[in-house]
C-alpha cells in the first residue's frame, strides 16, 4: 500500500517536473514571459496598468483609453508626427477643412471677418474614397447583402462570449454618413459623452437634439424592459448633415477657430450605424459585447483580443487603406535618423501586446531584460536610469548605455499649479491687499526646489498658464514672471524672501501677523494625500510659509470631500492641474475664465478667478488666429493673471521616455493619439539582445538543492543517535530494576 | 448532521443581511452617488447634467434605504439598498458601475487566483507541518532554538520583501523565471512557481512556530508516552499519532481558509501580474464601484460561512466522537 502511494507520488512529481520542462525549458531564454513562437516576430510590447473603462470614441477621454481607440478610430484630422509647433493635417479627410462664415441673413463672410458679425460657420469635410472598416460581425452580410447577425434570438447568443466567437465578419466602405452618426451619438443619453456640453453650446440644433433623443428613448424605455434601441438616422441634426457620399457638414454657431482641433480626436471618428444595432441587441450587453470593449474602426489596428484582466491585443487591420511615414519634420529630425522611413507604407508592427502590470518595479526589470520596449522612469528606477549634473543637465547611466537604450526627454503640454480660492475672503479677492499676500506666498514657494526634491528634476517651473509648445508661450526675459522672479546672468531668479516679506507687510501681514489684530494669519492647505512620500511633500509646503513667519494648516481629506469642497468654494489653497486638450492657449487660458468658474458655473476655473479685464480680452482671443496680434493680447492677459496671482504657476513636468535600440522612429508627441502606425522595431535585434541578457545561471539552485541534501545528513544521524540513545535509556532502567530485584 | 447544515444555512442569511446593510452604510458614508458619478465620468467637463444621468441609469437616483414617497413596501424596495441588494441572495451579481458584468469577471478573475493559492496553500501546508514536527522531534535543543528565532525573523519580514527579493533574485539575476506575467494551460506554470515558492516561504515563519506549538502540546500527552513505551520509533509517534491528534486545531485553521483561496492575494498578484481576485475588491473601492464591492463582500461573507460550516463538519471526519447536533 504504501509503496503504491509512493509510486504515485513519483508519478506526480514526474509529471509536474516534466509540465515544468515544457513550459519553462523552451526556446530562447528560461525568463520569457511570452509565448517562444512570438521569439522573432514583428511584435511589439508594452503594458497597461489599469484596464481602460470606455473605448467607445464618444464617451473615452482618458490618455489610457486613446493609447488603444487612437489606433483603431480615424477622424478626419490628426497631427503631424514630426512637425512641431504642432500641426493638424488630415487623416481620413481629403484636405483641411476650410471654414466659411455666415452672418444672420445667412450671407457668406469674408475670412477675416468680425467675430460678432458672425452668426454661424459652416465645415464642409471631404473624406478619401475607398477607406474601409476592419473586419467585424456588425459587418457581415449574406450573399443578398442581408446582415447576418442584426435579429439574433438569445439563443444564439449562447456560445458567444467574445467578438472572435462570431464565425463571420464583413466590412464595408467608410462614408460621410458614419460621421455624422457619430455626431448623433455624443447627444444620445445612454453614451454619457463628456464634450456634448461644451460642443452642445456650437453645433446648431445639438441642444434641442439632445431633448428630443432623451424622450424618445425615456419613451421606449418604458415600452419595454430591454434597452430600447434608437436608430439616429432618424432622427436629423441641422448642426451635422450628410452633403453627399464622401462629404458632410457641421454647422456651428458662431465662430470657433478651435473647432478643427476636435475633429482629431476620437470624438468626431466615424462610427457605422450598423455596429450600434449589432450591439443593442438582447443580450450583447450582458455578455460585455459593447462598443466599450469591442471598437470598430478603420484605422491601421484591430482591437483583437480584449482581456483587461490579463492582456490586450492589438492587430494589423487587413483593410487598411495604407498611408506613408511623413517626409519632413523639424531640423535635427533627419540626424535623429527619424526620417529614414520617409515614404514607407506604414504600420511597420504587425501586433501589439499590452500585458497588465500594476506595479512599476516589475516593469522595469523586464525594461531592461528586454521583453519591454519602451519604458517611462518611475521614481523608484530614476537613480538606475538617470544621472543628474551639476547643471541640472541629465545623462543616462552607464549600465543603460552599454544596453543601447536612448533617453528623450519632452516638456509635457501639462501645468501643474497651487491655486487660491479668488472666493476666499483672506486669500481670494483683487483687492491689493490679498493680490499682495498672494505675491508673496508665491515668491516663497520655491518650485525649482520642489522639482528638484520631489520629481527628481522632471519639470520646469511655470512663468504661467501656458506650457512650452504652445502658442502664446514665451521664453527668455520676456517670458518670465516679474512678480516672482527677476532676470539675473541670462537666466530667472526667484525673488528674495526679504522681498517676500516687504509684500506681505504691505499685505497688512508683517512679520506673518495681522497688522490690526496681532493675530498670526493661518492659512489652508485642502489636499488629498494619502501615500506614505506626502508627508515630505506636505512637510515642504509647510516650510516654505515657514520662511515668511506664516503658518500653515494641511486639511488633508479624502477624493470626495475635496471636491464637494471646491465645488461649494469652501477650499483656501488647493493643488490642481490641467492637460491639453489640444495646442491652443485658449485651452489653457479658459482656465482662468470667469465664467468657467466651478462655484458659480461648475466649470474648470478651478480658482474661480474673475476680472472683468481679462474676461472680454478672452473673448476677443480665443477667437482669432494664431499671429502677433494675438500674441499681443496674451501677452496682457497671461500679464494679468501673474499680476493678480490666482495660482503660483507651479511646474510643467517633463517626460522621460527610454527605448531600446532595436525601437524605431520614437519621437514624443503629446498631441498625437495615433503614435503607433509610425513605430518600428527590429526583432531579430531584439531576440539577439534578450537572448545575451537573459542567460539562465543555474548553479545557485543546483547549490542550494545540494545544500539542503546535505543539511538533512546530519539531521539523519542526530535522529539514528537519539533514537539508539533512547533505546538504551530504554533498557538500562529495566536491567536496573532487574538488577535490584535479585 | 444534514439538519445542523440546514440550520447553519438558515442562520447565514440575517447574517448575510447584515453584513450588506453594514457595507451598504459605511460605503455610502463615505461617497455620495454623486461622488461615484463623478469618479466614473471623471475630472474634465462633468456637467451636473450628466451626473445626474448616470445616477439614472444605474438607479443611484433613489433614496438609500427608506423610499417617503412610494407607500407600503414600496418604501423599502423601491431603494438603492433593496435593488442593488436583493439578487445577491440567488447570486446574481449584475453588472458594474462601469458596466462590466461581475460574475463574468469573477469567473474568469478565479482561476488564476486558485492556480497560485491552491499549490501555496497544499506546499505550504506540507512544508510548514514538516518543520514544525522538526523542530518538535528536536524539541529542547539547539535546532529548536534556532528554527525558532529563525521563525520569528521570518515572520517579521514583511511579505513585500519576500516578493522583491524573490523576483530580483530568481528572476533578474538568474534569469530562471520571468519576473511577472501570466498565461494559460501549462504555460502557467513558468509563471506560477516564484509567487507559489515565495508564498510558501512567506508562510514558513508563522507556520511551523503555530503547528510546533500544537505538536509540543500533544507530545507531552499521556498516550505519547504509551506509545514511546511500545517502543515505537519517534517518527512514527510523531507522523502517525501525534500528527493524526493534533488534526483538529489544524484543521481549524485550514479548512476555514480553503473558500478564501477562491479570493486571492492583494499583493502577489499585484507584483506578478496575475490576473485574479486579490486586487479587484481594493481597484473597485479605489474606483468607488459600489456594484463590484457589494458582490464581492457579499461573496467573502458567504465564503466564510461556507468555511465555518466545513470546519465543523471535517471535525466529525477526524475525531468521530464529535456529533453535530
Amino acid at each position: 500500500m504504501q509503496n503504491t502511494r509512493f509510486e504515485l507520488g513519483a508519478k506526480w512529481a514526474g509529471g509536474y517536473l516534466v509540465l515544468l520542462l515544457l513550459s519553462g525549458c523552451d526556446q530562447g531564454p528560461w525568463n520569457n514571459p511570452y509565448p517562444p513562437s512570438e521569439v522573432q516576430k514583428n511584435i511589439l510590447y508594452s503594458s497597461f496598468a489599469e484596464r481602460p473603462k470606455h473605448l467607445d470614441p464618444a464617451r473615452a477621454y482618458s490618455s489610457n483609453e486613446y493609447a488603444f481607440i487612437g489606433q483603431i478610430y480615424e477622424p478626419p484630422l490628426q497631427y503631424h508626427y514630426l512637425k512641431r509647433p504642432y500641426t493638424l493635417m488630415p487623416l481620413a479627410a481629403e484636405a483641411m477643412p476650410q471654414p466659411k462664415y455666415f452672418n444672420a441673413e445667412g450671407l457668406q463672410l469674408p475670412d477675416d471677418a468680425a467675430s460678432d458679425e458672425i452668426a454661424y460657420s459652416i465645415y464642409d469635410i471631404r473624406i478619401k474614397q475607398g477607406i474601409r472598416y476592419q473586419p467585424h460581425p456588425a459587418l457581415a452580410t449574406d450573399t443578398a447583402g442581408n446582415y447576418l447577425y442584426h435579429n439574433l434570438p438569445p439563443e444564439d447568443l449562447e456560445n458567444i462570449f467574445t467578438l472572435a466567437d462570431f464565425p463571420e465578419t464583413g466590412t464595408r466602405e467608410l462614408v460621410a454618413a458614419d460621421y455624422v452618426h457619430q455626431i448623433k451619438r455624443l447627444a444620445h443619453p445612454r453614451v454619457h459623452s463628456p464634450i456634448v456640453g461644451l460642443m452642445s453650446d456650437y453645433i446648431v440644433g445639438l441642444k434641442p437634439y439632445m431633448v428630443a433623443i432623451e424622450a424618445e428613448y425615456q419613451k421606449r424605455l418604458g415600452e419595454s424592459d430591454t434597452p430600447a434601441f434608437l436608430d439616429l438616422t432618424h432622427f436629423p441634426l441641422e448642426g451635422a448633415e450628410v452633403v453627399d457620399r464622401y462629404t458632410y457638414r457641421i454647422k456651428l454657431a458662431g465662430k470657433y477657430p478651435q473647432f478643427v482641433y476636435w475633429l482629431s480626436m476620437p470624438f468626431f471618428a466615424p462610427m457605422p450605424p450598423e455596429a450600434d444595432r449589432f450591439y443593442a441587441q438582447p443580450g450583447m450587453e450582458e455578455k460585455n459585447l459593447n462598443l466599450h470593449w469591442y471598437p470598430i474602426g478603420t484605422g491601421p489596428y484591430m482591437l483583437s483580443v480584449n482581456n483587461p484582466n490579463r492582456q490586450m491585443i492589438l492587430e494589423r487591420n487587413p483593410n487598411y487603406h495604407g498611408e506613408v511615414f511623413p517626409g519632413e519634420g523639424e531640423a535635427f529630425d533627419h540626424e535623429d535618423g527619424l526620417l529614414e522611413d520617409a515614404g514607407q507604407p506604414m504600420p511597420f508592427v504587425d501586433k501589439v501586446v499590452y500585458s497588465l502590470e500594476k506595479e512599476s518595479i516589475p516593469y522595469w526589470n523586464k525594461f531592461l531584460q528586454g521583453y519591454y520596449d519602451t519604458s517611462g522612469i518611475s521614481s523608484d528606477s530614476f537613480d538606475q536610469a538617470v544621472r543628474v549634473g551639476s547643471e541640472g543637465d541629465v545623462a543616462l547611466t552607464d549600465d543603460l548605455i552599454a544596453k543601447g537604450i536612448r533617453l528623450r526627454t519632452s516638456v509635457a503640454t501639462s501645468t501643474f499649479y497651487m491655486g487660491f480660492n479668488m472666493r476666499d475672503p483672506v486669500i481670494g479677492g483683487l483687492s491689493d491687499r490679498a493680490r499682495k499676500l498672494r505675491q508673496a506666498v508665491s515668491i516663497a514657494m520655491d518650485y525649482e526646489e520642489f522639482i528638484s526634491i520631489f520629481v527628481n528634476g522632471r519639470g520646469i517651473s511655470a512663468q504661467g498658464p501656458i506650457p512650452p509648445g504652445i502658442f502664446g508661450y514665451r521664453d527668455g526675459e520676456q517670458g518670465i514672471n516679474p512678480y516672482v522672479y527677476d532676470w539675473v546672468r541670462g537666466q530667472p531668479k526667484r525673488k528674495s524672501i526679504d522681498e517676500a516679506k516687504r509684500l506681505l507687510a504691505e499685505a497688512g501681514y508683517p512679520g506673518g501677523a495681522d497688522a490690526k489684530t496681532g493675530e498670526p494669519l493661518l492659512l489652508h492647505l485642502d489636499i488629498t494625500a494619502t501615500g506614505p512620500d506626502d508627508k515630505a511633500r506636505l512637510d515642504w509646503y509647510r516650510k516654505q510659509l515657514q520662511k515668511l513667519d506664516l503658518q500653515l494648516v494641511v486639511r488633508n481629506t479624502d477624493y470626495n470631500r475635496f471636491q464637494e469642497k471646491m465645488l461649494q468654494g469652501n477650499a483656501q489653497i488647493f493643488i490642481w492641474g490641467w492637460n491639453a486638450d489640444y495646442p491652443d492657449p485658449e485651452n489653457f487660458l479658459f482656465l482662468l475664465y470667469g465664467p468657467q468658474g466651478k462655484v458659480d458655473h461648475n466649470g474648470e476655473n478651478a480658482a474661480n478667478y474673475s476680472n472683468p479685464e481679462f474676461d472680454p480680452l478672452f473673448d476677443e482671443m480665443k477667437n482669432m488666429a494664431n499671429g502677433p496680434e494675438r500674441q499681443k493680447i496674451i501677452d496682457q492677459m497671461v500679464g494679468m493673471a501673474r499680476r493678480d496671482a490666482p495660482w503660483i504657476w507651479g511646474l510643467h513636468p517633463k517626460q522621460f521616455g527610454l527605448y531600446h535600440e532595436w525601437y524605431k522612429n520614437a519621437k514624443p508627441n503629446l498631441m498625437a493619439n495615433n503614435t503607433l502606425k509610425y513605430l518600428r522595431i527590429d526583432p531579430v535585434l531584439r531576440a539577439e539582445r534578450r537572448t545575451q541578457w537573459n542567460q539562465p545561471v543555474v548553479w545557485p539552485a543546483v547549490l542550494v538543492a545540494v545544500l539542503l541534501i546535505v543539511g538533512t545528513v546530519p539531521a539523519v544521524i542526530v535522529y539514528r543517535r537519539k533514537e539508539h540513545q533512547s533505546l538504551k535509556q530504554k533498557i538500562s532502567p529495566s536491567r536496573e530494576s532487574m538488577a535490584a530485584q535479585s | 448532521m444534514l439538519a445542523y447544515i440546514i440550520r447553519r444555512i438558515l442562520y447565514a442569511i440575517p447574517i448575510l443581511i447584515g453584513v450588506n446593510i453594514l457595507t451598504f452604510s459605511l460605503f455610502f458614508v463615505v461617497n455620495s452617488p454623486d461622488n461615484m458619478a463623478r469618479m466614473h465620468l471623471g475630472m474634465k467637463r462633468v456637467t451636473p447634467e450628466a451626473i445626474e444621468n448616470w445616477k439614472i441609469e444605474r438607479g443611484y437616483d433613489k433614496p438609500l434605504l427608506y423610499n417617503e414617497e412610494t407607500g407600503g413596501a414600496g418604501a423599502l424596495t423601491d431603494t438603492i439598498f433593496f435593488e442593488k441588494s436583493a439578487r445577491l441572495f440567488v447570486f446574481e451579481f449584475g453588472r458594474s458601475d462601469a458596466g462590466r458584468d461581475i460574475g463574468y469577471d469573477i469567473q474568469q478573475r478565479m482561476w488564476p487566483s486558485l492556480a497560485i493559492a491552491v499549490p501555496t496553500f497544499i506546499i505550504g501546508l506540507l512544508v510548514t507541518i514538516t518543520f514544525a514536527m522538526l523542530v518538535a522531534f528536536f524539541r529542547a535543543t539547539y535546532v529548536d532554538y534556532w528554527g525558532v528565532i529563525l521563525c520569528v525573523v521570518m515572520m517579521s519580514i514583511s511579505g513585500l520583501f519576500y516578493i522583491i527579493g524573490g523576483q530580483y533574485l530568481i528572476s533578474k539575476v538568474l534569469h530562471l523565471v520571468p519576473i511577472s506575467g501570466y498565461d494559460t494551460g501549462v504555460s502557467a506554470l513558468k509563471f506560477i512557481i516564484l509567487p507559489v515558492i515565495i508564498g510558501v516561504i512567506g508562510g514558513i515563519g508563522a507556520g511551523t512556530r503555530w503547528y510546533r506549538t500544537i505538536f509540543l502540546e500533544e507530545v507531552s500527552k499521556d498516550y505519547v508516552r504509551t506509545a514511546r513505551a511500545k517502543g515505537l520509533s519517534e517518527l512514527v509517534v510523531l507522523f502517525k499519532h501525534v500528527l493524526k491528534n493534533a488534526m483538529i486545531p489544524i484543521l481549524t485553521a485550514c479548512v476555514s481558509q480553503i473558500p478564501f483561496l477562491f479570493m486571492g492575494s492583494l499583493l502577489i498578484e499585484s507584483f506578478f501580474g496575475i490576473p485574479g481576485l486579490g486586487s479587484y475588491t481594493i481597484d473597485a473601492i479605489q474606483r468607488q464601484d459600489f456594484a463590484i464591492v457589494r458582490s464581492m463582500v457579499f461573496l467573502g461573507s458567504v465564503l466564510y460561512i461556507v468555511g465555518l460550516i466545513m470546519t465543523d463538519i471535517s471535525y466529525t471526519l477526524v475525531n468521530p466522537r464529535i456529533r453535530l447536533s
